[in-house]
């Protein structure tokens, strides 16, 4: 019971992790590297509303998601428009941009204990025998309502299906009047502002570091790669994957052998279907 | 955007001197064979004597700069080939902790250790890494982000080789210059070995699966087995930079795996002009000393180096050596359009 119940748990943290990075490489084609880093960055600019301007709790993780968002529109249009079009350009670039700003954090000292958000509620409940705190039903229902307006978002908005336009084939967009560095760069706004959201209810759960940000950037790219990009289904179970493998590890295996979780189920996936998952064959063509 | 008349334009030629050097003029007159040699020679020779005329200090930053330059050569090569690799930490790590857990466990000399460690090194890397030779781009670049993190967090977590110390006090080089020589001697060797694999028939077929893998494929060649053998070259040579690494210092710890080596390479080949592996060499040798000079800011000294690739990947995407490959070759005029 409580491998399922924690599974679900983790399994929801990384597709959260991942969502923000697979919205904007499904739309745009940009693999944002800097994802890791802006999720830390939430974290710190909330801790920094909270306690040094001394907003409340929710304004200040309202605000944070604003910036943030804004910070991925600033990156697009500031940087990456004058490489796009060459992916490892892209690439580089933006995984240079986030090493700036976590090794920027870390050289300011932002770590340790002092550093951490606090629960938005405290205390649990026991589900079936297993006690599971507020925060983390929080995670389950955040996670499930993204999905569900994500899903909302770009089905039955204008610019929701232009972002599906984009990701289906950019020139033919191009030519229905769907103008692709608009689009890029509100995708990869949007994808920021998701790295923020689960930032927001993630990081209460634990310490907030440098580190962290590597690790939820190679989470997302390990669900990614399992999931296929452009694919909601799939990176929603290539995260059901890795968070059930990772909790039944840590069960029958021990703690310390998670971090190997990631790299078997990809070379298993990789191995079994190249494209992902869920890949289309457009992927595949782009993969292999 | 404002569209400015064009009066002029520039027009580049090739200097008589190199129309002639590259025939058989080559070997007619001692200018033009100097106009050959002299760039390959010259920066040989200085690299050979700067030990001597260097102090210790910036001796030792020498000896760090080419186990860059040998990273970054590495890189380059596998970049030749389409595979880009954002974990050139993995290479040097895996070196590092081979030679580094036979000298600790078995008190083997570098002479052993050194050869062991660079075919072992390249056999794990290109092994580690065959499943996924199938990925192209960005994909292939996620998963050796990826390795080196997880094996740093392994070793971390799972106490082996040391865990979070390190193997420390381990067999040093002879006293004298036999370390410094040997990597700079390798490094060369590799720079130039490079140059020339890489315009021959088998670099050919490399820069073809960068270029068209599909290509490549119809003309019934194993592109797979290809990369596989790109990756066992550069692990090589990455995981000699390693191993000579370990025994210099008679150290080897966790932070063989660190971003710093995965991201430093990058950052030299995009500065010094990618494809070249002269730029390559150039952009370690111009980043390493560069970041010794900035030690006092600590921390900052990533961040910096970030920047560094931005504006670089930015504002100067050729390179600084295809820049000064073009000023030696050709010369330039504005002539007017029209």
């Amino acid at each position: 019971m409580s491998l399922l119940i924690y599974g679900t748990i983790t399994s929801i943290i990384l597709a959260l992790y991942a969502a923000g990075f697979s919205l904007a490489y499904g739309i745009s084609g940009l693999a944002n590297f800097a994802h890791g880093a802006l999720y830390i960055l939430t974290g710190y600019s909330v801790w920094t509303f909270l306690n040094q301007i001394g907003l409340p709790y929710f304004l200040s993780a309202l605000l944070s998601v604003i910036i943030i968002g804004f910070l991925g529109f600033a990156l697009y249009w500031g940087l990456l428009l004058r490489v796009r079009g060459v992916p490892l350009a892209e690439l580089i670039v933006t995984f240079a941009a986030g090493i700036a700003i976590l090794e920027l954090l870390m050289w300011k000292g932002f770590y340790g204990i002092q550093y951490s958000l606090p629960l938005f509620v405290r205390g649990g409940v026991k589900l079936g025998g297993v006690a599971v705190d507020y925060q983390r039903l929080f995670v389950i229902g955040t996670g499930i309502v993204l999905v569900v307006l994500l899903y909302l978002f770009v089905h039955h908005t204008k610019i929701g299906l232009a972002f599906r336009g984009m990701a289906q084939n950019e020139r033919t967009a191009l030519s229905v009047g769907i103008e692709s560095d608009w689009i890029g760069s509100l995708s990869l706004a949007a994808g920021s502002a998701l790295a923020a959201v689960a930032a927001v209810v993630v990081l209460p759960l634990g310490v907030m570091e440098s580190a962290i940000g590597y690790e939820v950037l190679i989470y997302a790219l390990a669900v990614a790669i399992i999931g296929g990009l452009e694919s909601t289904p799939g990176m929603i179970l290539g995260s059901f994957i890795i968070g059930f493998g990772q909790v039944a590890t840590a069960k029958y295996l021990g703690p310390k052998w998670m971090i190997i979780v990631p790299l078997v189920a990809i070379i298993l996936v990789l191995a079994v279907r190249p494209s992902g998952l869920f890949g289309q064959f457009k992927e595949l063509e782009e993969r292999i | 955007m404002a569209e400015i008349e064009a009066r002029y334009r520039k027009k580049r030629l090739d200097r008589g001197i190199k129309a002639r050097a590259d025939t058989i003029f080559a070997i007619a007159s001692r200018r033009e064979i100097l106009y050959l040699i002299l760039p390959r020679v010259l920066p040989v020779i200085l690299l050979l004597s700067l030990p001597f005329l260097l102090p210790v200090y910036w001796g030792k930053v020498l000896v760090y700069a080419c186990i860059y330059g040998l990273l970054a050569l590495s890189w380059d090569f596998l970049a030749a080939c389409g595979l880009f690799s954002l974990g050139q930490a993995f290479f040097l790590g895996i070196g590092a902790y081979i030679a580094g857990g036979l000298s600790y466990y078995f008190h083997w000399s570098p002479f052993i250790t050194l050869p062991i460690a660079t075919i072992g090194g390249g056999v794990i890397s290109a092994a580690l890494l065959s499943p996924v030779v199938r990925l192209r781009g960005v994909y292939f670049a996620m998963v050796t982000l990826m390795l080196p993190m997880l094996f740093m967090k392994m070793i971390e977590t799972t106490g082996l080789l040391g865990g979070t110390h390190g193997l420390s006090a381990l067999k040093p080089f002879p006293a004298g210059w036999t370390g410094t020589y040997l990597v700079i001697g390798l490094f060369w060797v590799c720079l130039f070995l490079f140059r020339r694999i890489i315009n021959e028939d088998y670099g050919l077929v490399l820069r073809a699966i960068r270029d068209d893998d599909r290509a490549v494929m119809s003309a019934a060649i194993n592109i797979y087995w290809r990369k596989i053998q790109a990756l066992f070259i550069a692990g090589a040579v990455g995981s000699f930079a390693g191993a000579f690494m370990t025994h210099h210092y008679q150290f080897v710890g966790m932070s063989a795996f660190a971003l710093d080596f995965s991201i430093l390479p990058v950052a030299a080949v995009t500065l010094g002009g990618p494809g070249t592996f002269a730029g390559a060499a150039l952009g370690s040798m111009i980043l390493v000393p560069l970041s010794e000079a900035l030690r006092a800011l600590g921390g900052m000294r990533m961040a910096i180096y970030c920047v560094i690739l931005i504006l670089s990947v930015i504002a100067l995407p050729e390179g600084i050596f295809h820049y000064i490959e073009r000023k030696y070759h050709q010369f330039e005029k504005l002539v007017r359009v029209g």
